[in-house]
């Protein structure tokens, strides 16, 4: 009886569940499938409400499965061209169903973050990362900051930052590139504020 | 007003736009608007609903003054602001736009497939039915408090369904409506973003939808507002009236009634 109450219970609770509700209201458009509203285990866990409880234990563990997959760039290169960086930074088109896939992605980094002091149309979702380069240029500055682009969640579970990475947004030079944009002396990341 | 008018003001606002565009881009909007004073654009589109609501369409040829927007057939005045809310006779939550669908589908005979071929206008439009009835519909209820309904355990469910939907995280670039409206005072670029999770930040969005957006020329509805974001998360295409756009609007709604409803609004 109990148990045939859950089953009720459960499958009147079914169509408000997130997933179904978002797949019975959505249509493939251009290259976007609704394949894109399955989550994986890091999105199910990071899509709690803020005054939702947090379990530790789970985070732990995610953040851990994070670190382990991050790989490190062939030849241990890790600075690429600042300026063509520059330009990844800029670009926010990519993935979009409106954006043509044959382009390549861009990175959107001004979305959220300061970076050239001189370039004003910055968001502020993000901390500014402008004169980044000056925290120099260490194995440990470097490979932070890789882990960072290429999975967020690595250090920080739950950032709103995408997996630039780990979800194929960036290929692994445009990451270097983006890279070289950070930490280049020369970059106008690193210059003096205006 | 007439179209020259329009247009004179719209040159000048080129002009502004021009020369201010990086430095202060809501500066220069909010310059478009002294302009405008208490005139908006929107108006001839409310005009055109208006006027459609009250023509014979679709295979029936009837008009919609028998539709019942939750306060009776044919009363519009007052009936956005009640939305989205629970109709009983298809036994679920609809916002204006389900309602609308509901309606063409019922009283005209217009097939689902009809009334979704293009609910909303693409760039460079000139605007869709739906957008002028929309408009027209919520000028029916600007001044009035935001007051969906929140009686109804479906209404209640629509809710909650709203909120976890707010924090689905999914796609390639793990985005939620959470990630850009969850913090106050946030902006990406330069477009200032509203904390949907407060009653202030979500009254401001909801009042103000539909609205004229000067950059498109043309009335964009709350739907459509929905549906954009999707595409900007790179989720595939929300559809217009369906469960998870009502449950969204409903969410937003309610953390913002006892707001005044100021739509149509004018936006960037």
């Amino acid at each position: 009886m109990q148990l045939l109450a859950f089953i009720i219970f459960s499958s009147s609770l079914c169509a408000d569940e997130p997933y179904d509700a978002l797949l019975d209201s959505m249509t493939d458009k251009n290259f976007v499938t609704v394949e894109r509203l399955k989550q994986d285990e890091l999105q199910e866990f990071c899509s709690q409400p803020r005054t939702a409880s947090v379990d530790e234990a789970r985070a732990a563990e995610l953040r851990a499965a994070a670190l382990s997959d991050v790989p490190i760039p062939s030849g241990e290169n890790y600075l690429g061209d600042w300026q063509l960086g520059e330009k990844v930074a800029s670009n926010g088109r990519g993935l979009q169903y409106s954006d043509d896939p044959e382009q390549e992605n861009g990175g959107n980094c001004y979305a959220c973050h300061q970076l050239d002091p001189s370039e004003v149309a910055y968001g502020n979702l993000g901390p500014s990362l402008s004169g980044y380069g000056a925290r120099g240029q260490s194995i440990v500055m470097l490979q932070y900051t890789w882990t960072k682009l290429w999975n967020t969640h690595a250090y920080n579970i739950c950032s709103h930052m995408p997996r630039f990475g780990a979800a194929g947004i960036l290929t692994e030079q445009q990451l270097r590139d983006v890279m070289a944009f950070l930490f280049d002396p020369n970059s106008p990341v690193n210059r003096s504020q205006p | 007003m007439n179209n020259g008018f329009i247009s004179g003001i719209f040159a000048v606002f080129i002009g502004l736009w021009s020369a201010t565009l990086l430095s202060d881009t809501e500066g220069v909007f909010d310059q478009y608007r002294d302009l405008l004073g208490d005139d908006n654009p929107a108006i001839f589109v409310i005009f055109d609903g208006e006027e459609i609501w009250y023509t014979p369409a679709g295979p029936k040829s009837v008009s919609l003054e028998q539709c019942d927007l939750g306060l009776g057939p044919g009363v519009v005045e007052g009936a956005y602001a009640q939305l989205p809310r629970y109709f009983a006779d298809v036994d679920r939550v609809q916002d204006v736009e389900a309602r609308l669908e509901y309606c063409m589908t019922q009283l005209q005979g217009l097939t689902p497939d009809e009334v979704h071929e293009k609910p909303y206008s693409l760039r460079g439009d000139l605007g869709t039915e739906l957008e002028a009835l929309v408009a027209w519909i919520a000028d029916q209820s600007s001044g009035l408090a935001i007051a969906p309904g929140q009686a109804h355990a479906k209404e209640r469910a629509t809710y909650a369904l709203g909120e976890n939907l707010f924090y689905y995280r999914a796609g390639p670039h793990d985005f939620s409506c959470a990630t850009c409206h969850e913090q106050t005072g946030r902006r990406i670029r330069l477009q200032a973003l509203p904390n949907l999770t407060t009653h202030q930040g979500a009254a401001e969005a909801y009042s103000s939808w539909p609205a004229y957006r000067i950059s498109q020329g043309i009335v964009r509805t709350m739907g459509w507002r929905m549906r954009d974001c999707m595409r900007q998360q790179r989720m595939p295409e929300l559809m217009m009236g369906s469960q998870a756009s009502v449950a969204l609007q409903t969410y937003l709604a309610v953390n913002g009634a006892g707001a005044s409803m100021t739509a149509p609004g004018l936006k960037r």
